[in-house]
């Protein structure tokens, strides 16, 4: 991929919610550029369309004004076929099918081509399962079956089987213990780094941006107000972000992250 | 634009034989059905045979994917071949495969001793419904009488937003099918009473086996299929979200506030629906009688209640009061059986429709025996 050219690219977002009859205005002149190989963090408060943002680069919501352009296509064509090799998507809560064993998720979109043979198939699903840090002796569990770190590393693995150059996460690391998170957090990381991708992570997490992110893009008062390196962000004057960085917790993962690393 | 077909083309050069690997050797393209099958045979012959290549070089590959790796690892016979020529970004990727390449544990296939066993698991398993029903039948008594002795604190506001969704919403879709069940009985007795001239006689049968049986079945069968199978997902989906331990936790008596207003609502609604079903049904008949027949409103409605007793009137209201309560109780029992997953909602709901409608038929039939001299 020429890394000159943008893989997602917003401009002059509008989207609208109706709710009871009212307008609620998320998103107004809002304006996104990812590049190729970025590890991109969205954060905001509750309610500012992190969400609602993720789901519209994936095509799955249409925005009321502005045009979004994913890998050099209209965001709406992203989930026309073969849309698992252009973009993986983590969701929040795994979404994994479940009535499909776990190897079964991971290799659905490639058996779904219809044309590689089982063996193929099967093997490519055994070596992203094992990507992903989970044993071949989980392959034939039940979703229903799993704590939420395997959930998640399997629909990160059903995400990743097609190679795709774009990877969206929504909120990775929630309802998962601190050494779940950890380990997740390290395996997108080498992921990131092994595979080229380009990531756009939505988090509330600070341990996890803060580790993460190559860049920071804030979303508040209905726009992206400021995106740069998680520091430069921090120094941006806004109350969103006093409050949400310089706030206790943020000043406790900013302390930790002026910390030498523990030696080994 | 470049070629992305994936595709080898070979390169003699004169120690040895080298395969050049161009195009995009990703999922997507490898799935196209023309690449995948000329790719196929390339790759047969350059790993075995006569030609067998021993020098690979993959640097003029486009792009190389995990499952393109796994088509080249899989074809070398899962060992690095001779000379390999490729970029640090691919060699990484066949790494990957290689280190990941393991046989996959097989499932355990089920031996004679395990069928047994799992048949004597379906046996319980029917044991354990008709436990489970008994114990919501005893749950729904005890709440009954609580609900007695205390009737202002009784889950009232449910039990009238049940009575609206399960009865008043149902309306015109009984209406429908009874008027037209009416017709077509209508139409099809016509036909045989005419042979014999017994024309009048059609009051007679339309009117008992509309008031007596149809009707309440009818309007029973319809609810357990609009209704029965709601209530099962209601309850199923509250299961999955962990609605139902909230409220066991909460200290909120779930056979209380979930199953006494299902079973209320009902055992109410159902007799009257059946009512209505009959009315409409009735209406349906007596028209078609009229246009087929010549057999006027006016006559058949005076003649109806010497046709028929009140007291089969009585049977199917009492009839539908029982089917709506069993209606509710298989509907929530399969709801509270739902297990965590999406599957077993699927299966819990069908299991649930299909129970009510088989009770419904059932209990209909033994009321037919017991009733059998009452109104004939």
């Amino acid at each position: 991929m020429s890394s000159g050219k943008p893989v997602v690219e917003i401009d002059n977002l509008a989207s609208v919610f109706r709710t009871a009859g009212q307008e609620f205005v998320v998103h107004k002149n809002l304006n996104l550029r990812i590049d190729a190989g970025e590890l991109l963090s969205i954060v905001g408060g509750s309610g500012s369309g992190k969400t609602v943002l993720l789901r519209q680069i994936l095509g799955l919501e249409t925005p009321r004004a502005g045009r979004i352009t994913v890998l050099g296509r209209p965001a709406v064509q992203l989930s026309d076929d073969g849309a698992a090799s252009r973009v993986g998507m983590l969701f929040q809560h795994g979404a994994l099918f479940s009535a499909f064993s776990v190897l079964d998720n991971i290799a659905f979109p490639l058996r779904e081509l219809g044309t590689l043979p089982e063996a193929l198939v099967r093997d490519a699903a055994l070596v992203k399962l094992q990507m992903v840090g989970l044993d071949v002796a989980q392959a034939h569990k039940m979703p229903a079956d799993l704590s939420g770190g395997m959930v998640k590393r399997v629909a990160l693995a059903r995400a990743l089987i097609m190679d795709p150059p774009l990877l969206l996460l929504d909120e990775p690391t929630a309802g998962l213990d601190p050494d779940s998170a950890d380990a997740l957090c390290d395996l997108l990381r080498s992921l990131h780094r092994e595979l080229g991708l380009t990531v756009v992570m939505v988090t509330h997490d600070l341990d996890t941006l803060f580790e993460l992110s190559t860049r920071v893009a804030v979303l508040a008062d209905q726009k992206v107000i400021v995106s740069g390196a998680p520091r430069e962000v921090m120094g941006f004057a806004h109350p969103f972000i006093r409050d949400f960085f310089l706030g206790e917790r943020g000043q406790r993962a900013v302390a930790l992250l002026h910390q030498p690393p523990i030696a080994v | 634009m470049e070629d992305a077909r994936p595709r080898i083309s070979r390169q003699q050069l004169p120690l040895e034989r080298c395969a050049l690997l161009q195009g995009q050797w990703t999922a997507a393209m490898l799935a196209q059905a023309s690449a995948w099958e000329g790719l196929q045979r390339e790759l047969q012959a350059a790993c075995r045979g006569e030609a067998q290549v021993q020098r690979w070089d993959l640097r003029g590959l486009l792009r190389l994917d995990h499952t393109g790796a796994q088509l080249l690892w899989n074809a070398w016979g899962r060992q690095w071949p001779a000379q390999l020529e490729a970029l640090p970004g691919q060699r990484a990727v066949l790494e990957r495969v290689a280190r990941f390449s393991v046989a996959l544990p097989s499932f355990r296939r089920r031996s004679a001793g395990q069928l047994f066993q799992s048949l004597g698991r379906q046996v319980l398993g029917v044991v354990a419904h008709l436990q489970g029903m008994l114990r919501l039948i005893g749950q729904l008594l005890l709440d009954t009488l609580r609900l007695l002795r205390h009737p202002k604190r009784g889950p009232w506001r449910d039990f009238s937003g049940h009575l609206y969704h399960i009865g008043a919403t149902a309306l015109p879709i009984t209406a429908l099918v009874g008027f037209l069940i009416g017709v077509v009985l209508a139409y099809l007795i016509s036909q045989q009473l005419k042979l014999f001239g017994a024309d009048p006689f059609i009051v007679n049968i339309l009117g008992l086996s509309l008031i007596r049986e149809l009707g309440p079945v009818l309007a029973a069968i319809l609810i357990a299929g609009r209704s029965g199978s709601s209530i099962t997902a209601q309850i199923g989906v509250m299961r999955v979200t962990e609605e139902i331990d909230a409220m066991r936790v909460l200290g909120i008596a779930r056979g209380y506030r979930l199953v006494l207003p299902r079973v209320m609502a009902l055992a109410l609604a159902m007799p009257l629906l059946s009512v209505w079903t009959t009315l409409a049904a009735m209406l349906g008949g007596m028209l078609a009688s009229d246009i087929v027949m010549g057999v006027t409103p006016a006559y058949f409605i005076s003649t109806l209640p010497n046709a028929v007793e009140a007291s089969n009137l009585t049977l199917a209201v009492g009839k539908s009061a029982v089917f709506g309560v069993l209606i509710a109780l298989v509907g929530c029992h399969y709801g509270l059986r739902v297990k965590p997953n999406t599957e077993s909602l699927g299966q819990g709901t069908t299991a649930s429709v299909v129970t009510s409608i088989t009770v419904v038929i059932l209990v209909d039939a033994v009321f037919a025996v017991v009733f059998k001299d009452v109104g004939l």
